[in-house]
């Protein structure tokens, strides 16, 4: 039987893992497992003061499991990839590893008071987004599906936590995909 | 569907040149990546890409720009993006000018690289259309659309594709409707002035001064009305064609005017005192007998010979009538497409209907007479009965002559079917018949023709 696993970084808020695994496992179906993965301070880009996702994925392929369908990990560490300022979050397009920074999902990264609610909201359309590009979706023109690409925060609110009819339809026909 | 545009990334640093291309690829692009400028190369003569990520620093003797400069050589069309990590004005302004479409420093904001990518594509799909409309708007006039099996048309067709590249001036004669336009477009379209804009120019559907201005255009102040300068048609046709249709209806004054542009390529515009050189190649057109407007004095004889270098003269339909059929089936094909009727083709009564008509119209009433079947059938193929109308019209009993006919009933409808196959045009009617206009509106007040 493979699993869908949810790894957790050892600084990762563990509320905010649990939510993001509870939901990611309802919607995806089958069972979810979790993963501890220490630190990721090998990524640590002294220059930029940020961790190179790139490096983060190499670990996880490394690290995943032999029985894991899919392999997303959940980090508070902020991302960024050499061309980029920062990314939410970076997965292999219909590959094994994903991962998901929630670094910049907080309301107070940008000044303003905190809002639990709001910060797990995002975390969790964020984590849903990049699932589908495991699952092979690639960003949605639909502005209100989960899969449409966020640069900023405002556009992650601006979505709904859920996939739009087509791309829900390309995960149904996706083979090893989940029964949504 | 954005997986339609390939993009190449190309940059020495491993982890730059994937990570991009990862996240390129999240955004539904097709990409490839290369490590050297010499690979980018080699890459970009296999495949086509729409938009290229190129490093500015690589080594290796090839950095960004002359990679750029390699690519954009054999790809002028190709959109490069140049990443650099020293943001100078120098490097931006060197790369901006090599033909760099637009370049960021890295590390960009995610939503600054988005953006500028779906820039770039709109354009690129906008593009992408206009050659298929381009390439749609050629198909249909190039010479294999003209359609005939008729010996005399194909030898035209010959000499239209041979002369195709000259510059030389081209005289295109035929009664209306026979395609003088259509011949014109093909044999633009055919030759190495294709790019270039074809502007066409009915010299009949204007007044002497206005015409003047609409070929030469003018400066601002020249007569009452010109507020601003205007470039004419000639101007608008450099570099291409212009075609000068129904050119037997031109004024003395003009006359003079365009032998000059034919002569030296140069002209004034209306009201200017600087001359306008331009290069356009002239293909005139006429429904009437240039020559025999030569002999009357009505043509200058020196424009004549300037016009008349290469000469094309069309066949009316009916001395081709083996071309009716060919081209009704044609038309039934094509206007049922548009129309969105349900026609499948032409009996053979009805086909035996227009072989026996006359077509004064020519082609085009050809073409007329089919859309108006088209809209009235009621069947899936067309019949004699959906022709009947063509009984009732001028060309079906222009020469039937009753017995008993006088030469005033006869000349009354002549005159009466002049007017209408030259849809009520009083000078064009005139010149057909041979006699001054104001003689044409004698006649037809006293025979009480209606027009």
């Amino acid at each position: 039987m493979k699993y869908l696993y949810v790894g957790a970084t050892e600084e990762v808020d563990r509320e905010a893992l649990a939510a993001v695994t509870e939901r990611v496992g309802a919607q995806f179906g089958g069972a979810v497992r979790g993963l501890e993965l220490g630190s990721v301070e090998f990524a640590f880009d002294r220059d930029r003061g940020q961790y190179g996702s790139i490096a983060v994925l190499e670990m996880l392929l490394r690290r995943c499991p032999d029985d894991a369908r899919k392999l997303l990990a959940v980090t508070e560490r902020d991302l960024f990839i050499p061309v980029l300022t920062f990314v939410f979050g970076q997965a292999q397009l219909g590959g094994r590893v994903g991962v998901v920074s929630l670094a910049r999902l907080r309301q107070e990264f940008y000044g303003l008071a905190a809002n639990r609610e709001v910060f797990l909201e995002r975390a969790y359309k964020e984590a849903l987004h990049e699932t589908g590009h495991l699952f092979g979706l690639v960003h949605c023109a639909e502005r209100k599906c989960a899969m449409s690409l966020s640069t900023t925060v405002r556009q992650i609110d601006g979505k709904d936590a859920a996939f739009c009819a087509p791309c829900a339809a390309r995960l149904r026909r996706n083979s090893e995909g989940p029964k949504i | 569907m954005k997986s339609h545009w390939q993009i190449l990334v190309v940059d020495d640093e491993e982890i730059m040149r994937e990570s991009l291309a990862a996240w390129l690829r999240e955004d539904g692009y097709g990409v490839d990546t290369a490590s050297s400028g010499r690979e980018a190369v080699e890459k970009a003569r296999q495949k086509d890409f729409a938009i290229y990520f190129v490093d500015l620093k690589m080594p290796g003797g090839m950095d960004g720009i002359e990679t750029m400069m390699q690519i954009r050589r054999r790809y002028p069309e190709a959109s490069i993006i140049i990443i650099t990590a020293y943001a100078t004005v120098d490097t931006a302004i060197t790369a901006m000018k090599e033909g760099a479409q637009e370049y960021i420093v890295k590390p960009c904001n995610p939503e600054e690289i988005s953006l500028l990518v779906n820039r770039i594509v709109k354009v690129k799909n906008l593009q992408r259309e206009n050659t298929i409309l381009r390439k749609k708007l050629t198909r249909q006039y190039s010479f294999h659309d003209v359609i005939s099996k008729n010996p005399r048309m194909q030898e035209i067709m010959a000499l239209a594709a041979e002369v195709a590249s000259l510059r030389s001036t081209v005289l295109i004669q035929g009664e209306s409707g026979t395609g003088k336009e259509l011949v014109a477009r093909a044999l633009h379209n055919s030759g190495d002035r294709a790019p270039k804009p074809f502007v066409a120019v009915s010299c009949a559907a204007l007044a002497e001064t206005l015409l003047e201005s609409e070929l030469f255009g003018h400066e601002k102040g020249s007569f009452t009305g010109a507020n601003q300068q205007k470039r004419g048609k000639f101007e608008m046709a450099d570099g291409g064609t212009i075609f000068l249709d129904e050119i037997g209806d031109i004024s003395p004054k003009l006359q003079v005017d365009l032998l000059r542009v034919l002569q030296d390529r140069t002209f004034y515009r209306v009201g200017g005192a600087e001359e306008v050189r331009v290069d356009v190649r002239v293909v005139a057109a006429t429904h009437v007998n240039l020559q025999q407007a030569v002999a009357d004095g009505k043509f200058r004889d020196d424009l004549f010979y300037r016009l008349n270098v290469i000469e094309i003269r069309i066949p009316p339909l009916r001395e081709r009538r083996e071309d009716i059929p060919l081209l009704a089936g044609h038309f039934v094909e094509r206007l049922a497409h548009e129309l969105g009727r349900d026609v499948a083709g032409l009996s053979e009564g009805a086909l035996r209907c227009l072989l026996d008509h006359n077509w004064p119209g020519n082609v085009r009433e050809l073409e007329n007479a089919v859309e108006r079947a088209i809209v009235t059938c009621r069947g899936h193929v067309l019949t004699e009965d959906d022709f009947a109308f063509l009984a009732q019209s001028p060309g079906a009993h222009a020469w039937s002559i009753p017995s008993g006919a006088t030469i005033q009933t006869m000349e009354k409808a002549l005159i009466a079917v002049t007017i209408e196959r030259t849809q009520g045009n009083i000078k064009e009617a005139a010149a057909v018949l041979g006699i001054d206009r104001s003689t044409l509106y004698e006649k037809i007040k006293r025979y009480e023709i209606p027009h």
